[in-house]
Order: C-alpha cells, then structure tokens, then sequence
C-alpha cells in the first residue's frame, strides 16, 4: 500500500510472513487427517462403544484434534508467523466462540426448562 | 406470525407496496401536518444548502476533495459532521418525549399518540447509538489514530470511504422513514415478538438501516486493526503506543468479534419477516428468548466498543493538562485488555428477570461487578496523573473532569444493577434509563465533547472558543442531572420505561424538572453549535501552531492542519510520548532532503457502491423486488469495475512536500524549547 516505502527500513521486527510449508509437511497433514477421518467412521460402523455417548464424545474430541491439524499443516498456524499475531487471534477466536456458543446454550438451556410453557396434555401428565 | 406479512392490497410491480397512503404527510390529521411542516423545513434548508453550494461553484470541490477522498482525516471529519447532524435529529426526538411525558397526565394524553411516541423512542435509540456515538468513535479514531502512529493514511484507505458511505447511507435509510411510510415501535433493540408482527415497513427501515451501518462499521473495525498492527512508526513497541491507539485497538477488535453477530442476528429477523422461517416466533420451534440473548450478545460489547476509545480521550488529554505522563500506562493498557474479554462475559444482566436459574443469574451478576475493577483502575490512574500535577483548567480538562464526577455516578448505579435480585425491582424502570444515559452521556458525549475540543485545533488550525465551550459545559452537566435525577427516584418508585401516559398526577413535577434538564441540554448544544461558529469567524485570531497544547505524542508533531501526507519523514520512536521525548531532545524539522511521497488516489467507487446500496435497502423495504435485483447486482458489478482500476496510487512530488514543509502552520520553533 501507500506506506510499504516509508516502512521498509526496519519498521517491523515482526514482519516474518507465514511458511509455506513443504511437500513433506502437506503429506503428514494428509494423512494425519486421514487416519483422524478414518477412526471415527469405524467407531460408528463398527459400533465400537455400547453406550452412544462415549462414540459422541469420543468424535468431538477427534473433530477439534482434526481441527488443529488442519491449522497448523494447511493453513501453517505457528507461533512466529506475523510476529505472533496469527496465533493470538487464532486464541482470541477461539476464546470468543467457546464463550458466545458455550454460555448462549447454558443460557437458552436454562430459560427452557424454566419459562417454555408445557402443553396441556403434559400439564395434566405432570400434576 | 405464521406467514410473511404479505400485503395483496396495493401491491404493484413498479412501486411494491408502495403507494400514496404511506406518505404520512398527505394525511389531514394533526400528526400528517407536523410531518408536512417538518418536510417542508427539511426541504427548504436542503435546497437552500444546495442553492448555497450551487451558487459558490462548491460541487467540484466537495466531490474531488471530500466525497471522493481516501484521507482518513477528511473521512474522519465527515464522520464527525455526519455525528453531530444525526445528534441534532436525535435530540429532536429526546425533546418530544420529555414534552410528552411533562403533559400527559389523567385526562390530558398529550400530543403524540401511542404508535407516534413508539417510534419516537425507537428512532432515538438506535439513531444516537448508531449514528452518533458509534460516527463519533469511528470518526476520532480515523482522525486521530493514523497520526499518533506516524502513519500516512489508514491500511485500506478506499475501504475506508467506502465504509463512511455505508454508514452515511444507514444512516438516511432511518431518516427516510420520517416522511415515506413508518419507523419502528419495537425500541432500539427490535425485540420480538412487537418486531416480527409489526406490519409495514418500520422495522424493515430499522433492519436494512442497521445492515448498512454495521458492515461499513466492521470494514472500520478490521481496517483499523490492520493499521495499528502494521503500520506504526520504526521504534513503536505495543507498549509505546499511545493509550488512545490501545484503546482503538481494541474496540476495533471487539467491532470484528461482535459486528457479525448483529448482522447475522438482523439477518435471521428478517427472514422471519421476509420468508415466513420461524427463528425467533414462539411456535413452530422459534424462540424468542434468542434473539434476546443472541442481540445482547452483540450489544453489551458494543457499549465497550463506544467507551473504550473515549478512555483512550481522556488518557491523552488528562497527562497534556496536567504536565506529566499519564500515571499507571502499563496498567491502563491491561485494564483496557481486561475490560475487553470481560465484556464478552456480561450480557446476561440485560435479562436477568428473563427466567434463568440462580447460578446463571449469579454468573452474569459476578462477571458484571468484576467488570468495574479495571474501570476503577482506569478512574484512579486519571485521577493519580492530575495529582501534584499543574493542571490547566482549559475546556478538554472541563469535559474530563465532569466526565470524571458523573461517570463514577452512573458506574455505582450500574453495580447496582448488577445484583440480580435487586434488578428484579429496577429492569426496565426509569433509574435504568437514568442509569445508561448516566453511562453513556456522562462518559461517551462529555468525552467526544472533550476529543473535538482538544483535536479541533490539529484538524483546523484554531482553537476553538473558551467562553462558548465553557458555557455548553455548565449547560450539558447541570442539565444532564436535572434531567436524569428525577429519573433515578422515579424508578426507584417503580415508574417503568416507555410509558406515553401517566395516571398518578404526583409525578408530574419530576418529569416537569426533567423537560426543564432537557432544555438546558438543548442550550449546551446550541452553545456547541455557536462555539464552532463563533471560532470559524474568529478563526483569525484563534489560529495556533502544529502544537498548540503542548502535546505529548505523535499528532502535534505535524502541522495544523496536517498535510495530505501526515509526516513528510516517518518519525523515529525511542519513548512512550513520542513527541514530548523528541521536543526533549532538541528535534529539529528537516527542512531539506525530501523524497517523493507515495499516496492513494481518490476514487468514486465509494460512492457508487453506496448510492446502489441504499437504493437496494429501500427497495427491500418497500418490496420493489426489480430495484432490489437491479442494484444488488450493480453493487457486485461495480465492486468487480473497482478492481480493475489501476490508477490506485500517485506521487506526491518532493517539491510539493517541500514548498508544504516551508510553509505550512507550524509550531513557532521556540515554543518547543520550554517543554
């Protein structure tokens, strides 16, 4: 932009641009995501688990690993690129989402079973 | 609602559901002649500002050197005009009410009917805080922001204009309503479900309206962000930066955090209104409760996003006055860090009484009451930097200083409020309406007051008057208590929000004091007004140099005004107070060796996109789906045309920068020397 000539000289110590990774780090990223894409097919073809819930949690928690590899293999998330910038609104990111969809569903959770009115036939059911 | 609100009758091709009878001012009644008087006002000032413009051959001028502009300092002083105007039309709709709320009582309902005060009290909301307060911040910040980093304009200075004209035309798709059709009666907010059944176009004026403004603010928000990470001046460590640029920084990032939740949420408002879905009914699997939770989500951060860079005014101004460097920085700078998470983590107290259970409600209570421990933080270091400091009692300090006494106030209100039960007693009572204007007029419009006051010389080159900004001071601060006083007893009687009526005639004398505080309000903005038109002629005698206070960072390093190019060379930062550090040191302007300076170039694109955008907003709003389609694709089409200009750039010739560098409003050289 206008600027880039008045900052060339040393303005920035932070102005390290991201890596553009290389054909061994794209490969491990494929497989990874392969092998994290694989396991959670299985664990539900193959009803591993009795209990559903341990299946559910269980491809939540693979779903964010897969997440991060994604970040940081695809789209080369480190500590040093832009100066750190990328990581900390990488957090930031994530610290606003985990607050807005983690309260919003505790909240509206709490406001249903609180206030919704209960139909008529449930009503009679309860009393 | 279980269709979309459809109208069969009076529905054209040509015009949608526009016809004769939604222009209010045809009708015979006494509300369709206070519009048509209104119109014909509008009219005859517009046309005799037109004529004006015509006559002195301006149009060339204001098309080449404002409405085209990439400067962020012209955009930011259009923003700051933009600002005022709407807080005129803001105010007007304040009066009515307090006029109406002084007479109706028992037998006598006032002058304004039901649906009339509705929204009136709707367009006051939402044009003050969208118009005003947020034209305001955006406005100081592109002024300020660029400068205090040593920089030559914003990082994306097309995207720039191009979210001025967003805002501006937001901000005439509200005032549009006034005379074609209606505006809103579901409060600033848009709750449902008043919003979702409310026939005609008012809420349709307040959803497109707000779409407007709120992407020209994120395009704002992600533009300054970009600017201060990248581009500050060689030497500017995050911890060097001036708290006013911290406080920008992070309201910026608190704008790209929350903006898309007020457009997505609009958005899915008006699918319900549009397509018949059933976001936010209370059947067919809606839920009101939602867009409840979902709008505060986004609207406690925007009250963060108002205040924070009003801190960062009042951190500049208070160290300039009072001689010393601001008391506490680091602790200024985390406290504003702080307030920034922990706003995310409050918007539950805007609903309290909403039906959530204890340990939500209690949650919500505590996050609130932590939220003023760095606001405290910040109260003290102010309060820490003028002490034994040698303060100048000039108009910026007034502001601050009653900032100071009335904000503290309306804080202990808000902790107040925080406690769950006792908000039982006083949501939507009056000492909540008392309590937010407290907040927000004491804290965000004495510190917008104070920031033109201080910035006004740099942008201009004269001071503003002493005695006039003096006098809308004493008026703003003595009519803000008369009129919000009576409103915190009232509610703590239990005297609710929104009320066009009263019964109990002993209350007619508290709102009676209020009116009489709105009027003194309206005497310290006419003294506002008057101060700026009183210095423009004295402008002669007001002039002042580059560094008219004594200034401490980067923006008085310059001239006043500034040049296109801000910095002829880009300062060389070693300290906090960058410039109080250079005028330490004996700088001396180089007055030789210059280079040629690489600037954007001034495009119309902004204004294209923006007259197309306006125009698909109130076909949208009217259902004129052939002008919706036209312009919608003429946005996209006109984006696209705009890339493939290449003429983006220019140079400014070093003889140019250096006849501008002989000649320009500096500092006298030997006012520097006893700093």
């Amino acid at each position: 932009m206008s600027h880039s000539d008045s900052h060339d000289h040393a303005a920035h110590g932070h102005d390290e641009h991201a890596n553009h990774g290389s054909l061994r780090s794209y490969l491990t990223g494929f497989v990874l995501a392969g092998i994290l894409t694989v396991i959670p097919f299985w664990l539900v073809m193959g009803h591993v688990f009795q209990s559903h819930w341990v299946t559910i949690t269980v491809v939540l928690l693979l779903a964010i690993v897969q997440i991060l590899v994604h970040v940081i293999y695809f789209l080369h998330l480190d500590t040093r690129s832009e100066g750190g910038w990328n990581m900390l609104s990488f957090v930031f990111t994530i610290v606003l989402v985990v607050i807005v969809l983690g309260a919003s569903i505790w909240v509206m959770y709490n406001e249903n079973t609180n206030m919704m009115p209960m139909s008529p036939q449930y009503q009679h059911n309860g009393e | 609602m279980l269709e979309p609100i459809t109208h069969p009758a009076g529905r054209s091709l040509l015009f949608g559901r526009l016809t004769l009878d939604s222009l209010p001012f045809l009708k015979p009644d006494l509300e369709g002649h206070i519009v048509l008087a209104t119109l014909v006002g509008v009219l005859l000032g517009g046309l005799a500002i037109l004529g004006i413009v015509t006559k002195k051959r301006l149009w060339g001028y204001l098309w080449n050197e404002w409405f085209t502009s990439v400067d962020h300092k012209k955009l930011g002083i259009m923003y700051m005009i933009l600002g005022t105007v709407m807080l005129l039309r803001g105010f007007a709709d304040a009066v009515m009410m307090r006029a109406q709320q002084a007479v109706a009582f028992g037998p006598n309902m006032g002058y304004l009917p039901p649906e009339h005060y509705d929204q009136i009290f709707t367009a006051h909301g939402s044009i003050m805080i969208f118009f005003v307060a947020m034209a305001y911040i955006v406005g100081l910040i592109n002024y300020v922001m660029p400068l205090q980093i040593g920089s030559r304009d914003v990082a994306f200075p097309f995207l720039n204009n191009l979210s001025f004209w967003f805002t501006f035309w937001g901000a005439i798709t509200f005032m549009v309503s006034l005379f074609v059709g209606d505006f809103s009666t579901a409060g600033w907010l848009g709750y449902p479900p008043v919003s979702e059944l409310q026939q005609g176009p008012g809420v349709d004026y307040y959803i497109w309206g707000l779409q407007l403004s709120g992407v020209g603010t994120l395009l704002s928000g992600v533009n300054f962000v970009v600017t201060i990470i990248k581009m500050r001046a060689p030497g500017m460590t995050m911890m060097k930066m001036p708290v006013f640029t911290w406080t920008s920084l992070c309201t910026s990032g608190l704008i790209i955090a929350t903006f898309p939740v007020l457009t997505a949420t609009l958005l899915l408002l008006s699918l319900d209104r549009y397509v018949g879905t059933h976001f936010f009914t209370s059947d067919f699997g809606g839920n009101v409760m939602m867009y409840i939770n979902l709008i505060w989500v986004w609207g406690h951060p925007e009250v963060y996003i108002l205040i924070l860079p009003i801190f960062g005014i009042y951190s500049e101004i208070v160290p300039t006055f009072s001689g010393k460097p601001l008391f506490g920085y680091s602790s200024m700078v985390y406290a504003t860090c702080a307030i920034m998470i922990l706003s995310y983590l409050v918007w539950l107290h805007h609903f309290f009484t909403m039906g959530s259970g204890a340990d939500v409600n209690s949650f919500f209570a505590l996050t609130t009451m932590i939220i003023s421990i760095p606001t405290g933080v910040k109260i003290f270091n102010w309060l820490f930097t003028m002490y034994r400091g040698r303060v100048h009692f000039t108009v910026p300090m007034l502001w601050t200083m009653g900032f100071l006494f009335t904000f503290t106030i309306g804080g202990m209100t808000g902790v107040m409020l925080s406690v769950a039960p006792a908000d039982f007693l006083l949501h939507n009572s009056l000492f909540l309406i008392a309590h937010f204007h407290n907040v927000i007029i004491g804290g965000v419009v004495f510190g917008v007051f104070a920031g033109v006051n201080y910035w006004f010389p740099k942008a201009f080159g004269f001071k503003l008057d002493e005695f006039w900004g003096k006098a809308s001071f004493w008026f703003w601060q003595i009519g803000f208590w008369l009129a919000f006083g009576p409103l915190y007893i009232m509610g703590f009687m239990g005297v609710t929000r929104r009320l066009s009526h009263f019964d109990n005639p002993a209350l007619q004398p508290y709102f009676i004091v209020a009116g009489i505080g709105a009027a003194l309000i309206a005497l310290g903005i006419g003294s506002f007004v008057l101060q700026i038109a009183i210095s423009i002629l004295r402008r002669k005698q007001y002039a002042v140099g580059g560094d008219p206070w004594n200034g401490r960072t980067l923006e008085w390093a310059t001239s006043s005004p500034p040049p296109g190019y801000n910095f002829a060379f880009t300062p060389n930062v070693h300290q906090r107070d960058a410039w109080m550090d250079m005028k330490k040191h004996g700088y001396q302007r180089p007055l030789e060796g210059f280079n040629d300076i690489h600037m954007p170039s001034n495009t119309a694109a902004g204004v294209v996109i923006g007259v197309l955008s306006f125009a698909c907003c109130f076909a949208l709003v009217w259902y004129i789906w052939w002008l919706a389609a036209a312009s919608f694709v003429g946005v996209i089409v006109a984006s696209i045309v705009h890339t493939f200009n290449y003429h983006r750039d220019y140079y400014i010739p070093k003889d140019e920068v250096r006849t501008f560098e002989h000649s320009g409003n500096w500092q006298p050289e030997s006012q520097g020397a006893n700093a």
